[in-house]
């Protein structure tokens, strides 16, 4: 028994403000272009006709990290490129999330040496790591719905 | 070994005591430090070797004396020929006269041959690095930088490594 039987057919649906909100995050989110590497190719991909990433609401790569809500880290940080990944991270308005994709942005990959950041999380704090040399569109596709899942279950007062 | 290599061995050999060394083909001539600057103007007046097409170093350690090969080419458009410089340099604070007042592209070749080996260049107008961060510590590619950074995780150390790894907060 709640609002909508009474309405009747008038359209009305009701849930949780959380939900809502987590709802539309999620259907709304614009990553910002990182392309760092190889990776970048795949999440070109990802976004072309073929896999086509605007199914989950992502139509927009935005240029500016003050208008993305999400950074895809695609492909290795070296040391001297660390700094302005961090900057750009701070300069995201809150909600932000961080998808470290491919082996190089979450574990150094194959660049074992003094030249690259091992691992992304040391700069920025990742939510979903994608595995992969570099990953399949799909495999960049199912990080991003994993992060779905977890904005979906997060909470209002994370947030705030 | 063709006329114009004769000719400039004939006038660099007795003059800086140049030796030159033939490779397949390629002619290089082994130099002094200090003859380097004077050498590389009689090739670029005398020579018409105009373009510095490249300056680069070997590191040749363990082996102290000499422990660097600094390496120039340089090629004439004149006569369509490449010649090589090497010059050997001690291992202990290596120095050598920088040549940017007669091949001005010798500016960035040479703060990076300050960043990569640490070789110092006298009279360099503005010796800095150029593709590390300038607060870097070390000259990456001398044979004896450490070369791996980071241990590399796997099951058995995992957690090992996990308690160690610095990660970024919020």
């Amino acid at each position: 028994m709640g609002i909508e039987q009474k309405l009747g057919n008038m359209g009305v649906i009701t849930l949780k403000l959380e939900e809502a909100i987590n709802w539309s995050r999620t259907k709304a989110m614009w990553p910002m272009l990182f392309g760092l590497a190889c990776c970048a190719i795949e999440m070109m991909s990802a976004q072309a006709a073929n896999y086509d990433m605007s199914r989950f609401g992502m139509e927009l790569m935005r240029a500016s990290p003050r208008q993305s809500d999400l950074m895809i880290v695609a492909g290795r940080v070296s040391r001297k490129m660390a700094p302005v990944l961090r900057r750009l991270y701070d300069q995201m308005p809150d909600p932000k999330w961080v998808i470290s994709m491919g082996d190089c942005a979450s574990c150094g990959g194959i660049f074992n040496n003094y030249a690259i950041v091992q691992g992304v999380d040391e700069v920025v704090p990742v939510d979903v790591y994608v595995a992969g040399c570099p990953p399949r569109p799909e495999a960049l596709l199912h990080g991003i719905l994993t992060l779905y899942e977890k904005v979906k279950s997060e909470k209002l007062k994370d947030w705030a | 070994m063709n006329e114009l290599i004769d000719s400039i061995s004939a006038a660099l050999i007795q003059q800086f005591n140049a030796e030159i060394i033939e490779f397949q083909g390629e002619v290089s001539l082994v130099l002094q430090p200090d003859h380097i600057v004077s050498v590389c103007q009689v090739l670029k007046d005398d020579f018409h070797f105009e373009l510095l097409a490249e300056e680069t170093a070997v590191d040749y350690w363990p082996e102290q004396a000499p422990r660097f090969h600094i390496i120039y080419r340089l090629r004439s458009l004149k006569h369509n020929e490449i010649i090589g410089i090497r010059v050997p340099l001690d291992g202990n604070a290596p120095s050598i006269p920088s040549i940017t007042a007669i091949y001005a592209n010798a500016n960035w070749f040479e703060r990076e041959l300050w960043d990569m080996f640490g070789i110092g260049f006298k009279g360099h107008p503005d010796l800095r690095r150029v593709i590390m961060p300038y607060d870097w510590e070390g000259h990456p590619l001398r044979k004896d930088y450490p070369l791996g950074y980071e241990e590399v995780q796997f099951t058995f150390n995992f957690d090992q490594i996990d308690v160690r790894k610095p990660y970024a907060q919020e």
